[in-house]
Parts: structure tokens; sequence; C-alpha cells
């Protein structure tokens, strides 16, 4: 198992990580090629399931990350979301899943370095971690 | 607020003088309609029903340890729009506790409701009730409370109810008391609200107080349930440890979603799991078989399982419909109980407890949470 690299979903809000992922793209910042990213309109619109889903279908981390607090687009759909994860920290962990496959950030739209870091981050705590193996396994 | 009334049980039968107090409520016109379970035709049935002739009362019975749904759901259905009349519904305490968390959903009105609650010593499940009652209808009820006080500990009684800590209705508007007291002799109606008060004040009734019998009694109801719950939260803790054990902890589950319509907080008009969303293509699925060489059908159990858990267990008040809906006997009382307990606790919250209480999943504060987004606040 330890022959395939780590992948991580990253559900990013349009108006800030997802700009901020852009900067680090056109400022040519050396990332790990790790994460798919699906671009949200807000965090606040990630229903819990979505992360569930991922991480059952084997996905190694899931990150969520938008706006920095009071500057989100829709305001507070940021704040939103962090209840969720907060939920999701409680839930998962109880039937195996490590808390640490859910990460969650606040990037603003200037700051592709943070996004670059970032990833670079969670790949490797990822990879010390070990991968998901729920991946191999039939879920029920 | 601390009014309370005396109801004299008559031929010792405390069915039938539960019954006459509601034909009081309607006949004097305090309520337009109750709300109150029934024996049916078939006797071994007691469904809701929605009274507003007084002499259509005759087989009313919140008495009977019989519990086939949760009628939050039906009451909501009954307030969402006002009317311009007072409905008195006789529930269980967590059929109360639910309508709360509805009530906070907007999926109901406390405004046009007379709330009342009797004391709740369980219920059994759907199948054993039947067993129990057999044809004998409001009989069987006298019987059952006839033998409770052997039986503190719920003996036969359904899973959730044994497990639940909350078996008086504090919330309600009107609490009938019967714990500690001779019920075939006589019962406590106390007003817990202004409305209860206002009611009560026009009932005319002895005024009468609560015995300290009552509170040891409800005192050794709710030890005996907390112990059994601790234990249950324990037990399915164990089994549920890790997503191999969660899965065959649900392996007789068929994706019915029985446990999804029975409950009486989730809330959704309509389930994302009915939803054209989840009917996949043909290929779709064999897609899938062949990244994994096998997927068990139908797909998505433990998905379905996680998400409502992730949806509504800050709301679950614990009265194990889930289970009792269940074809298959899946313990999904026990699972969702277990969760929702941390969860609740996650956010400080206790589901159905009071309705200024805001459902964690609908607020939210600027700071806090400090440690989910790597200490940055």
């Amino acid at each position: 198992m330890g022959d395939r690299e780590p992948t991580i979903i990253a559900f990013v809000c349009n108006w800030c990580t997802y700009t901020a992922a852009d900067l680090a793209g056109t400022s040519r910042l050396v990332q790990p090629p790790n994460v798919r990213m699906i671009r949200m309109m807000c965090t606040g619109m990630i229903d819990t399931k979505y992360v569930i889903k991922a991480l059952l279908e084997g996905a190694d981390a899931v990150l969520i990350s938008g706006c920095h607090p009071g500057d989100c687009h829709y305001i507070n759909g940021n704040l939103k979301a962090r209840r969720r994860v907060r939920l999701l920290k409680e839930i998962l962990p109880r039937f195996g899943i490590d808390e640490r496959r859910l990460k969650m950030t606040w990037i603003g739209a200037s700051e592709g370095i943070d996004f670059a870091n970032t990833i670079k981050e969670l790949v490797a705590e990822i990879k010390q971690l070990g991968l998901n193996d729920l991946r191999q396994k039939m879920i029920l | 607020m601390a009014r309370a009334a005396k109801i004299s049980v008559k031929d010792r039968n405390p069915v039938l003088s539960f019954q006459e107090f509601l034909k009081a409520l309607l006949a004097t016109g305090q309520v337009g309609a109750v709300l109150v379970p029934q024996h049916l035709a078939a006797k071994s049935a007691v469904m809701p029903t929605l009274v507003t002739d007084p002499e259509k009362l005759g087989e009313a019975d919140p008495f009977a340890p019989s519990f086939p749904m949760n009628a939050a759901r039906l009451l909501a259905r009954l307030t969402r729009k006002p009317t311009g009349g007072l409905i008195a519904a006789v529930l269980r305490p967590c059929e109360i506790r639910a309508f709360v968390e509805l009530v906070k959903l907007k999926q109901g009105s406390l405004d046009e409701v007379l709330l009342i609650g009797a004391d709740c010593p369980g219920a059994f499940g759907n199948t054993d009730y039947a067993g129990y009652a057999g044809s004998r209808g409001i009989e069987s009820t006298l019987k059952f409370h006839a033998e409770l006080p052997g039986q503190a500990d719920g003996a036969g009684l359904s899973p959730a109810c044994k497990a639940c800590e909350y078996p008086v209705a504090v919330n309600a508007d009107l609490m009938v008391c019967t714990f500690g007291m001779d019920v075939f002799d006589s019962m406590v109606v106390k007003a817990n609200t202004p409305r209860g008060e206002e009611v009560l004040e026009k009932m005319k009734l002895p005024e009468a107080t609560l015995p300290a019998s009552r509170d040891e009694a409800v005192a050794a109801v709710i030890a005996a349930r907390t112990a059994y719950r601790d234990r249950m939260f324990q037990e399915t803790s164990d089994a549920t440890a890790d997503i191999e054990k969660l899965m065959s902890y649900l392996s007789n589950c068929v994706n019915c979603y029985n446990c999804r319509v029975a409950c009486p907080v989730c809330y959704c008009r309509e389930c994302v799991f009915l939803t054209d969303v989840f009917d996949h293509e043909p290929e779709q699925y064999l897609r899938w078989a062949k990244r994994k060489g096998v997927i068990k059908m139908p797909t998505d159990t433990v998905f379905f399982h996680l998400t409502r858990l992730a949806h509504i267990s800050t709301a679950c008040i614990g009265c194990g419909q889930c289970s009792n809906a269940c074809p298959n006997n899946v313990p999904v009382m026990e699972l969702f109980r277990t969760v929702a307990h941390y969860t609740q606790r996650a956010f400080q919250y206790n589901a159905g407890a009071s309705i200024e209480d805001e459902p964690p999943l609908s607020v939210f504060r600027e700071r806090e949470f400090p440690e989910v987004t790597g200490g940055k606040e």
C-alpha cells in the first residue's frame, strides 16, 4: 500500500482560497500534485456528506479552506463551515477515521504562498500518518 | 407558576379519568381539538387521532405502553400555519422534545398548542405491544400500570425507553404526574407554563400538591435509565469503533430508509438519498465495481447512516422510532443515541430541552472552536 501517493480532496471557496491557489500557480510556487481541488462558491455550502463520501471512498485527507473570518463573500459562510467541521471531527474519529484527515484553514485571495505551504505541510503530514485503507475495501 | 390540581380516579380506571379530563377541555371550549392516541378497531393498534367531538374520545388511551410513531411530526403538520384555535396535544415526553426541535427548525409552532405530557414509564416495541395487548385494549393498559411498581427497570420495554433519562414532560404546558402515586386512586396535573396555568384555572379541579414520593420515584427511574444508557453507550462505542466494525454493525441494513421516515427530527422535506443524486447510471456502478473488484449492492449504506448522524444527531431526542421502524433489527437507536450524546456535548446542547437554546448547526459565533482551524480564529 505504500506505493501510492496520497490523494487530498480540497473543497475551496471561489473568492479566497481558490484565488490563492490560482496565485500560487501563476507565481510558479512548487507544490506537491496530490490535491484534487473542488471549487465551491463558499465553504458554507459544503455539506457534511461531501466530506464523509470522500473519506469513505478512500481520500487520504479532505481540506476545507475559505476566507478569513470577516472576509467571507457571503458574510459568514466560513463560520458555518467551521461548525460542520467541528461536528465531523466529533463523529468521524468514533468510527476510527483519524481526525487529522480533515483539515480546515483560512487562506485569503492574496495568500498564494500560504496556500502552497498548507498543501506541502498537509501532504507531509498525511504521508507520516499513512494512507487511508478504506480505498481498497468494500464499503457497505 | 406551581399550580397543580388533583384528578380523582373513578372506578380505579385512570384511562377513563384522563379521557374525562380531555373531554372537559373540549366541552368547555378551552381547546378546539385534541391530538391523542386511541385504540383502533383492531385493538392492538394505538394511533394518534385528532378529536373535535368530546363524545369521540371513548378509546383514547395516553397511558397505553404503545408507541407506533413519534407524533411530533403530526403536530408540526397541524401547527405549521395558524388555525385560530388551541389544539391540545397529548404526547410522550420524547415527542414533546422532538416537537421543540421541529419548532426551532421552523417546522411547527407552539403558538396554538397546549402540550400535555404524562409521566412516561416507557413503551413496548411495535411487535411486542401487539403481543402484550392482544385485543384487550384499555384493559391491557390498566394491567400494565398495575404491574408497573414492581418493574422499575422497564423489563420488556423497548431499549430506547429503558435508556431514556427524560421520563417526565418538564416542558409541557400541563404535566400529568403519576410516578410515586397510586394511579388507580388519583393523579396530579401540574401547570408548567402560564398557558397551562390559565387552562387549569378554568378546569375547576381541586388544588393539590405533588407528594414527595413522586420526586423520589422520578429520581429512581432516571437513575436506573441513566445506568442502562451509559452501558449502552459503552457497548455501542465498542461495537462500532472502526469502519469494519461499523459495517458489521450495519450489515443487515437494506437501505429501506424506514429509520429516516420514522425519525421525527430528520427535517428535510426531501431527502437527498431519494433524489437523482443517488440515481446513478448503470455504468457508474460498473466503474465502482471495477475499481475495487467488488461493491455491495445497494451501495452507500454506511454513507447513509453517517450522513444522517452528521445531519440530525445534534437534534436526536432518543425516542427510538428508528429502531422501531427497522425491519431487520439493526440497532439504529443505540448508534444514534450514542453519537448524539457526544455531538450534543461538543456544542453544549441538549436536544429538546428548551425552546431557547439555539440548534448548533443553525447558528455560529465569531470566535469559537479555534482548534478546528489550527489555533487561528
